[in-house]
């Protein structure tokens, strides 16, 4: 699959220093008294997994791009759910389903398996908002598209713990 | 058709199929199965790629044991599988493209015909009510219709183009040869024969302008006698649909099917499978991990009949539950499958 740069010339962020919470990695150990310093704590962790994905046509973070930010993710821990909403970097991108495929796939492990995931992209930000939304939570598309080896392949290389 | 005494009713687990190692995606029960003397039968399958077969330790256990799993019938998912109305035949449809027609010799299953033609994924397979019809759909947005033919045969009659994105589910009508179809463009398609031109066409499309589903549908199943047909949906509503049953089995198949209600705020995210009992309790599955039960409520309104939570297990998986399936037979049992690689049995009884 030959890609074209749709956004040549991004707008690129500073990376931001940020206090390492590797041992906030074992979620089995949550104390579901303390709420509100897990959401945080699972945000920040979040926000470290994620942002280290390449956005699939630029060398920098997602963070970097400001696709995603601390913001972007929302912890809920009585339904034990998950909501991220990403920025494209432009109103047509056309990767927008890749990025939220490679958000999922990277963080289908993270959690525990009962919490419930939902991918949008933010408010405003993309030509095809509530077509691109609908693709990126239907779960048997999602299965189907991990199963087809091109896109498999295409979502393991913007995946930058793995190249 | 039993009354259905509302007061004390539980749903009990009477056990846990373990052995998928994937989400389990679809449940069937053998027909014919869980009567006096034979024990109930019931097939499975998912993102393990496998078929399995679960049959009963014996009539009066409730008891399941793994009889057989399918390795080598597909290369990909299994989305869904139904028996042949005599349960002679399985049918299982997979993301491979293909669909494969499985015959039971003694205890083994052999695969004795694979239907290719889709260009993508097939979703979903369904008999018709004499097993002389079968029907397929897939991502490729179209629905097919085979003939079963002798000797295993199965001839393509109509490739019927509709729907403008994937189809989730095929299901024919439960009395005549009438199909229907549900997809992620929030319709569903009525599909008829054309008496003149001998070919199959779309009788009427049920989308948001006719009070239906407002995103992906993704199921429907029929009451016993086959006038009313329930759907679920991504926009995590129930809605109940009803035709003039008499005009249709006298064989007017453009009989226009009409919205009843809308059952809404008891899932709160999309509802993947619902069944409507042989006597009457609607059961859905959802990806709230819950399980529903409704009836249809005793103080009929003006406006046509209403419907009534009989009850609602919470957490009946761990994950999403993406098929629930009443046994054909009267022993009140449920199946559900689930993304947790599990399938439950479910006993519905008074708690008395």
């Amino acid at each position: 699959m030959t890609l074209g740069l749709i956004n040549a010339n991004p707008i690129v962020r500073e990376k931001k220093e940020r206090i390492n919470r590797a041992e906030a990695a074992d979620h089995d150990a949550i104390d579901p008294l303390d709420i509100y310093d897990i959401l945080n704590l699972i945000s920040i962790d979040l926000v470290h997994i994620v942002r280290d994905i390449r956005d699939p046509e630029h060398p920098y973070s997602l963070e970097q791009l400001s696709v995603l930010s601390e913001d972007s993710i929302t912890v809920d821990h009585n339904l034990a759910r998950i909501l991220i909403t990403f920025t494209p970097t432009i109103q047509h991108c056309s990767m927008a389903t890749v990025i939220g495929l490679c958000l999922r796939i990277k963080l289908k492990d993270c959690f525990p398996p009962h919490f419930k995931l939902d991918i949008k992209v933010a408010p405003g930000s993309h030509a095809d908002e509530e077509a691109v939304n609908k693709q990126l939570n239907d779960k048997e598309r999602i299965v189907a598209a991990m199963e087809n080896p091109n896109l498999r392949q295409l979502v393991e290389e913007f995946d930058g713990s793995r190249s | 058709m039993t009354l259905i005494e509302e007061e004390g009713l539980q749903l009990t687990q009477v056990q846990t199929l373990e052995g998928h190692t994937d989400r389990v995606w679809g449940l069937a029960w053998k027909p014919a199965t869980g009567t006096a003397g034979t024990p109930a039968m019931l097939v499975s399958c998912g993102g393990d790629k496998t078929v399995r077969i679960w049959k009963q330790r014996s009539t009066s256990s409730t008891s399941f044991d793994c009889l057989e799993v399918l390795e080598e019938i597909h290369t990909r998912t299994v989305r869904s599988c139904a028996w042949s109305p005599s349960g002679e035949k399985l049918a299982t449809a997979s993301f491979d493209a293909t669909t494969a027609i499985l015959e039971q010799n003694g205890n083994e299953f052999e695969c004795v015909s694979t239907l290719e033609g889709h260009e993508n994924e097939v979703k979903s397979v369904s008999w018709n009510a004499s097993g002389s019809l079968l029907a397929t759909c897939s991502r490729d947005k179209c629905v097919w219709i085979w003939e079963v033919l002798p000797g295993n045969e199965f001839d393509c009659v109509s490739v019927l183009q509709g729907h403008t994105q994937d189809v989730k589910m095929v299901q024919w009508h439960p009395t005549v040869d009438v199909l229907f179809s549900c997809s992620y463009d929030n319709t569903i398609k009525v599909w008829a024969e054309d008496g003149d031109s001998d070919d199959w066409r779309c009788v009427q499309t049920l989308g948001e302008s006719n009070s239906g589903h407002s995103s992906t549908v993704w199921a429907m199943s029929f009451n016993a006698t086959g006038d009313k047909m329930v759907t679920c949906s991504d926009d995590v509503t129930i809605k109940v649909w009803g035709v003039d049953i008499a005009r249709l089995q006298s064989g007017d198949t453009s009989a226009s099917w009409g919205h009843l209600c809308t059952l809404s705020g008891y899932h709160d995210r999309t509802i993947f499978s619902v069944h409507w009992s042989r006597e009457g309790i609607i059961a859905t599955g959802a990806a709230d991990d819950a399980i529903c039960l409704f009836i249809e409520s005793e103080d009929h309104s003006v406006d046509g009949p209403k419907y009534k939570l009989l009850l609602k297990k919470e957490k009946a998986h761990d994950m999403d539950i993406n098929s629930v399936r009443w046994s054909p037979t009267e022993n009140r049992l449920l199946a559900s499958a689930s993304d947790d690689g599990t399938i439950k049995i479910w006993k519905l009884a008074s708690m008395h």
